[in-house]
């Protein structure tokens, strides 16, 4: 286990190379730069600017400088927030994502694997009609769409929470950007879970343990709910890294200091540091959540192992 | 689970409960302001920033010799008195004797004249600079060719301080309320440098101290109490909220969690005037909203007939009140009419009527060869926002009945700037928000060779006439030059004014001292709540 987790570690550093050279280089060819603003620099003030962020120097030698200085860590200061480094930026707005998309995630778990297991169990029942329908609407409307109405509504009109802001993530202050977050990922988790719950309860060995004389609580808890987790557990490692990096539209409604506006802001910006500083992380944490996954595979399902 | 883990539990939610119910308990006894201030500043060193938001805190935490009141006049700041040489290069400020740091020290002259040699350094290469430039020497020390030491300001005693000008200057004072002209704590600089902005390492003068500075989440002051007026600020702490989006920003304001907002969304405006009559304020500001046109060699715009017709086929007013729904006054000149004590003229055609506008635009465009089965392609840029859209599309359908086919194009923000001032458009909108209450700050947009004059207009006459008046001292005859530069880009249709700003928030019914000013200035130490 140990040596297959250094492996994979290994082979992903040529991956996480290849995603940096491409988006540093795609990054540069996007017309406009960081210092287009409304007010123009007068030529000599935006010379001296360019040579001071080194944007003069041919392309070839940027790229090198910026790799030297990723290998020490050192991921820039940023372009837009001149007082900020790109390191600060994200390791101010990463906990706050992550606490928010991990929230949200688990609230998705929670909620949407016994929705699941209990339509597939009840199979074209009500109960699956309901839950199904309701997965459904839950998938087709767009948090922009959700999110508003909830702040609306439970912040403005019923002032029963605060209808933004972070407020150091008191709980209050939570739960709207939590729900909003996890109603999509319930919805597909109760689906994904009715789906394979119902292949699995269909197959050989269900058979057998029913024709064993086992009761039907054993049957889902003891034997079929491990290997219907297995569709459900790939799907989430990289739901769980795009979750976490942030949902632009819910940190933009809400106002949270997340790290998913980094995203958008800063390619609108041309914050080339701060662009490139998302996508090395964005790329480190889906490493090293498939990697994750894969090794809860082998703990979920005894044929899955790994070579020693 | 075990007795204690359980009360362990209740402990951490109670922990995390806590703070939500301090912060109501604290701002019941204590006066602390929210204001939601449109984004995240890109700096808090006065010397690096060029946005309305950043100056909004900069301004609260920093003062410059001079100061402003609730409605915008300018007041003693730092300097308590200034004397100015009858040829009006040279000015001598009288530093108060209080005058200090956030950190206790005293604050002198000297400050000022490490700044301004900052903020003009090569290697600072501050986007402001040019601010500074009617000091003498300052565009050859900004450009390297003289040293620090040449700028023509000095401190001939730690509580006076000498300027000398390159040229009189009629606004020189009124400048010097700018966040590009504040002192600023040389120790701090020096021992953190460009960390010296955070919390516990920036010093400040002003009114409010920095305490916290959370990333796009809030910037927090408290009341400074070594400012000079401390016993007059009735604020205990203000707190910034770098909220982007206006509907966001109003729900929070609805919801009571913010005291001010620095904008209202174009589709709430309104419901706002009838839902929130006490609390929408929509003030006329120093700003218009104009379209450039290029007048590179080659252009087809260099057709004075053509810009003529574009002007006088604009119905500016359908465009203020259907489609921006805020009834901003028409533009009929660049400058707006709000600015103090300058008499501008306007379009010859502003009392025509329509109908006789269109006929002459008609005929215009005959002359120069175009009609409706003979039109002309032309394209104008905008920067991509739903609202903004809406406005050249309406300019569109304006001038179509001219033989003119427009397409339109847009980009975000970055790129558009950068093909502006490539001069790679036709028609590209070019809003202006004055930096002071001068008509020189929009008349020089047009002087050739200005960075900031987009459309590449040259009109050496024009030049002569602005240049003459940058050399006048009294404000009549300064004034009255100006207009007559003014006429002559008007003359020249230079440029496609469609309205002067109006500016539109939210104010708490319970907040007083705040006024509206056309340069929406709104120090929070003017400020305090009338209840809790």
């Amino acid at each position: 286990m140990l040596i297959y987790t250094l492996k994979r570690l290994l082979q992903a550093i040529p991956t996480l190379l290849i995603v940096i050279t491409i988006s540093f280089f795609l990054m540069r060819v996007a017309p406009g730069g960081p210092f287009d603003g409304e007010r123009q620099l007068p030529p000599e003030i935006e010379a001296n600017l360019m040579a001071a962020y080194h944007l003069d120097e041919p392309l070839p030698m940027q790229y090198l400088r910026y790799m030297g200085n990723l290998l020490q860590g050192d991921f820039g200061p940023s372009f837009k927030y001149k007082d900020f480094s790109v390191t600060e930026l994200i390791a101010q707005g990463f906990p706050v994502s992550l606490e928010i998309g991990g929230l949200a995630i688990l609230l998705a778990l929670i909620v949407g694997l016994p929705l699941g297991i209990a339509a597939a169990i009840k199979r074209n029942s009500t109960v699956d009609y309901v839950v199904m329908g309701t997965a459904l609407t839950g998938i087709a409307v767009p948090n922009f769409v959700i999110a508003p109405i909830f702040a609306l509504v439970f912040g403005v009109l019923l002032g029963w929470l605060p209808a933004g802001g972070w407020n150091g993530g008191a709980l209050p202050n939570l739960v709207l950007p939590v729900v909003a977050l996890s109603i999509q990922q319930i919805a597909y988790i109760a689906r994904m879970m009715r789906a394979s719950m119902i292949e699995v309860l269909g197959s050989h060995f269900i058979r057998t343990a029913r024709a064993k004389g086992l009761n039907e609580g054993e049957v889902i808890w003891r034997h079929a709910i491990r290997p219907a987790l297995l569709p459900v557990m790939s799907y989430l490692g990289p739901a769980i890294a795009g979750i976490i990096t942030g949902s632009v539209v819910i940190e933009q409604i809400f106002g949270i200091p997340g790290i998913g506006r980094y995203f958008v802001q800063g390619a609108l910006n041309r914050d080339y540091t701060l662009v490139m500083g998302t996508v090395v992380f964005y790329g480190v944490l889906i490493v090293l959540m498939n990697l994750i996954v894969d090794l809860l595979y082998s703990a979920l399902d005894p044929q899955i192992r790994y070579d020693d | 689970m075990t007795t204690n883990q359980f009360i362990a539990g209740v402990g951490c939610a109670l922990m995390i409960l806590t703070p939500s119910l301090a912060v109501a308990d604290i701002q019941g006894q204590r006066q602390v302001l929210r204001r939601a201030n449109g984004a995240e500043p890109s700096s808090l060193d006065p010397q690096l920033t060029t946005g309305v938001w950043e100056s909004n805190i900069i301004s609260d935490l920093f003062e410059g010799l001079v100061a402003r009141d609730a409605s915008g006049a300018t007041i003693p700041g730092v300097a308590s008195s200034w004397e100015r040489s009858d040829d009006g290069l040279h000015y001598t400020f009288h530093l108060r004797d209080d005058a200090q740091w956030s950190d206790g020290t005293p604050l002198t002259a000297e400050d000022f004249v490490y700044a301004w040699r900052r903020i003009l350094s090569p290697e600072l290469a501050a986007p402001y600079a040019y601010m500074l430039f009617p000091i003498a020497n300052a565009e050859a020390v900004n450009r390297d060719d003289k040293p620090a030491g040449a700028l023509g300001v000095e401190a001939s005693d730690p509580h006076t301080l000498e300027v000398t000008l390159a040229r009189p200057n009629g606004y020189f004072i009124d400048m010097l309320g700018h966040a590009s002209t504040y002192p600023v704590p040389r120790s701090a600089i020096e021992a953190y440098a460009s960390d010296w902005t955070k919390p516990g390492h920036m010093i400040s003068n002003g009114a409010f101290a920095l305490t916290e500075w959370v990333s796009h989440d809030h910037i927090t002051a408290i009341k400074n109490p070594e400012f000079h007026d401390a016993e007059n600020v009735s604020l205990d702490e203000v707190r910034f909220l770098p909220i982007d989006d206006g509907r966001a920003a109003l729900n929070r304001f609805r919801a009571g969690e913010v005291d001010l907002t620095s904008s209202v969304p174009t589709d709430r405006i309104e419901w706002a005037r009838k839902e929130l009559p006490d609390a929408l304020h929509e003030s006329p500001i120093l700003a218009t909203f104009y379209f450039a046109f290029n007048q590179r060699p080659g252009s087809v715009l260099n057709d004075r007939r053509i810009r003529e017709s574009l002007n006088l086929a604009l119905r500016r007013q359908v465009i203020t009140s259907q489609i921006t729904k805020l009834n901003q006054p028409s533009a009929y000149s660049l400058v707006p009419t709000a600015i103090g004590d300058y008499d501008g003229p306007q379009f010859d055609f502003v009392n025509e009527s329509m109908d006789e506008r269109l006929a002459k635009a008609k005929a215009l465009m005959k002359e120069a060869g175009y009609g409706p089965d003979h039109p002309l392609q032309l394209t104008v840029d905008y920067i991509t926002n739903q609202d903004t859209k809406r406005i050249p599309v309406a300019m569109a359908a304006m001038w179509k009945p001219l033989g003119i086919d427009v397409t339109l194009n847009n980009s975000d923000a970055a790129v558009y700037y950068s093909k502006l001032r490539q001069g790679d458009f036709q028609i590209g909108m070019a809003p202006w928000i004055a930096d002071y209450d001068d008509a020189s700050n929009f008349l020089d947009l047009f002087h050739t060779g200005v960075s900031n004059n987009h459309s590449g207009y040259s009109n050496p006459d024009y030049d002569a006439l602005m240049d003459r008046a940058a050399d006048m001292l009294g404000a009549d005859a300064r004034n009255a030059t100006m207009a007559q530069a003014e006429r002559l880009l008007l003359d020249d249709y230079a440029m496609l004014p469609v309205y002067f700003y109006i500016k539109a928030g939210l104010v708490s019914p319970t907040l007083a001292g705040w006024k509206s000013n056309p340069m929406d200035d709104h120090p929070s130490r003017w400020m305090h709540f009338t209840k809790n």
